[in-house]
């Protein structure tokens, strides 16, 4: 199972093992790491799942698509590494990936 | 703050009330009785990605077995509460259990209305609120034949997109002349009925449903004209109704469910309320509203977990709700009814456009499909007035300019 580090704005780090096929944002839920929201249930509609990749993960991430780009426009402090969390699925190659939660969502 | 607190519906609203009481800081027992033998889970995937076979049960959990432990909140699931005695300040379960709370919510929901027609009993009959309801239905959709779905609002559009999707002949019923005629403007209605129709549905407006034919199982609809449509199931998506049975025998106001103040709670000090069952004063539109949506049932629950928990909390919240239909994302903000002019931005051919709805010039509400900056930013404008509409409507005017 790959591994998922996130890294709380307190600075508080949880590693998770991750299904793979899941998003982001359910291995995280699913491990109760606070400062997620996902109120929408990762139907891309509200924003409250937003994170920030670390930069060595960027590439191998990828690029959030257009609607997700434009919810990410008005998240809380949005950046050039922000994405929503359930947009990203697990897969083998993200074993090892770090994401940094926001100080809030929405 | 301690005592006890009971819940009764381990919804969406429910499980929020429950986490927000403890973040509010609230020591006391909190005990949630859910008549539904599953944690409380998400509902919009039961008409998208789970009813077309894309996640299972467990995905649907808003939090996992362990987070209830961990917040020591007792989960008491397949649980029916029979009745509230405000007298003693008790609930009885169905099983004939009864425990004492200091303070109470109501969180249970909004079932859907259900068909007393000919025949309305028969196998093969559906509903979607439940986890049950839709792994009912699934196996409907490998079946092939046709599906009658009745009434074109959010839930039985998602359904006949659903359905479509694996392949299934659909008729939708809807007896009003669009879809979408309860909560959208026309531009939204005229746009989704051209989408379904292009997937294939065969769409009739304005076609009231009669009664049901079939041995056992339902064989065919027979509308009021006459005519007889031949299926092998259908889905029943006329609205949902407020559970206001408890509050009523317990002789708590009603008014268009249960009667809430901005603080969720209900004409008895002790008893709070959130979620579809529940209606508040609205600030932003100036009169009660009820509302079925997961943002609703989120913010709410918060505001009945913070005022329970011994806090100060208002509801004020602008109202938002989504909708996913085939490829298309409607995100929507505040509520459209009693608009006396609309803007549109954007093409609808291009499916990617907005409608903006305003009542004496103040903004109340907008419709984006697949335009999440327009949902974003309206947000902010809600129960503005002096938007300049020449400005709006010219999709080349960068809406961030528009926010004041
Ligand atoms: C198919 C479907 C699709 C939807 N899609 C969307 C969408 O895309 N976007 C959106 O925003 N909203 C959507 N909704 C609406 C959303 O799911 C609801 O608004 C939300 O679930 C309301 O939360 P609630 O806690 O008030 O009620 P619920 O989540 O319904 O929870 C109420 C619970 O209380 C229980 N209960 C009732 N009476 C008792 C009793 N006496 N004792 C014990 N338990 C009891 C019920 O069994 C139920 O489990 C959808 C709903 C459905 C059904
Ligand atoms: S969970 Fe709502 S956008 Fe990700």
């Amino acid at each position: 199972m790959p591994k998922i580090t996130y890294i709380e704005h307190n600075g508080k780090e949880h590693v998770v093992d991750a299904d793979v096929g899941v998003s982001v944002m359910e291995a995280a839920v699913k491990n109760m790491v606070p400062g997620i929201d996902a109120d929408c249930g990762g139907a891309c509609a509200c924003a409250t799942c937003h994170v920030y990749v670390d930069a060595a993960w960027m590439d191998k991430v990828g690029k959030p698509e257009a609607m997700e780009e434009s919810m990410l426009d008005f998240a809380h402090e949005p950046k050039e590494n922000s994405r929503l969390s359930c947009q990203i699925a697990v897969r083998k190659e993200l074993d090892g990936l770090v994401v940094r939660l926001p100080e809030f969502q929405g | 703050m301690n005592g006890r607190a009971i819940i009764i519906g381990a919804g969406q609203a429910g499980a929020q009330a429950a986490q927000s009481m403890r973040q509010a800081g609230f020591a006391g027992e909190i005990v949630i009785f859910g008549e539904e033998p599953e944690p409380p889970y998400q509902r919009p995937p039961l008409s998208k990605g789970y009813l077309q076979g894309e996640l299972d049960t467990e995905r649907l959990y808003l939090r996992p077995l362990a987070f209830y432990d961990q917040l020591k909140i007792d989960l008491r699931l397949g649980v029916r509460v029979a009745s509230i005695d405000r007298a003693a300040k008790a609930v009885a379960t169905e099983k004939g259990e009864t425990v004492s709370y200091d303070k109470l919510l109501i969180a249970t929901g909004a079932p859907p209305r259900r068909l007393a027609c000919q025949g309305a009993d028969l196998a093969g009959i559906h509903y979607l609120r439940t986890i049950a309801d839709s792994d009912a239905l699934r196996p409907v959709l490998s079946e092939g034949g046709r599906i009658v779905i009745v009434g074109a609002g959010y839930i039985g559009l998602e359904a006949a997109a659903s359905a479509r999707k694996a392949g299934l002949e659909v008729t939708v019923l809807e007896m009003a002349d669009r879809v979408l005629a309860r909560v959208a403007g026309k531009e939204i209605s005229a746009f989704y009925e051209k989408l379904h129709r292009d997937h294939g549905v065969d769409l009739r407006l304005g076609a009231a449903l009669d009664h049901f034919e079939g041995e056992k199982a339902v064989a065919a609809a027979i509308l009021k004209s006459g005519e007889t449509i031949a299926c092998k199931a259908v889905l029943v998506g006329v609205g949902a109704a407020p559970a206001t049975a408890l509050a009523e025998a317990a002789d708590l106001r009603l008014a268009n469910g249960v009667w809430t103040d901005e603080r969720a709670q209900t004409s008895d000090p002790s008893i709070f309320a959130a979620g579809d069952c529940a209606s508040h004063p609205s600030a932003i539109y100036d009169r009660r509203i009820r509302l079925e949506s997961v943002p609703n049932a989120i913010e709410q629950a918060k505001v009945a977990g913070v005022n329970m928990a011994g806090g100060e909390a208002r509801y004020d919240a602008v109202p938002w709700f989504w909708s996913d239909q085939f490829d298309v994302k409607l995100q929507t903000v505040g509520v459209s009814e009693g608009a006396d002019e609309t803007v549109i931005r954007g093409e609808p051919s291009t499916r990617r456009f907005s409608v903006w709805y305003f009542q004496r010039g103040r903004l109340i509400a907008v419709d984006a499909v697949n335009d999440p900056a327009a949902f974003a930013i309206s947000k902010r404008l809600i129960g503005k007035s002096g938007l300049d509409a020449v400005k709006l409507a010219d999709a080349g005017t960068d809406l961030k300019s528009l926010a004041f």
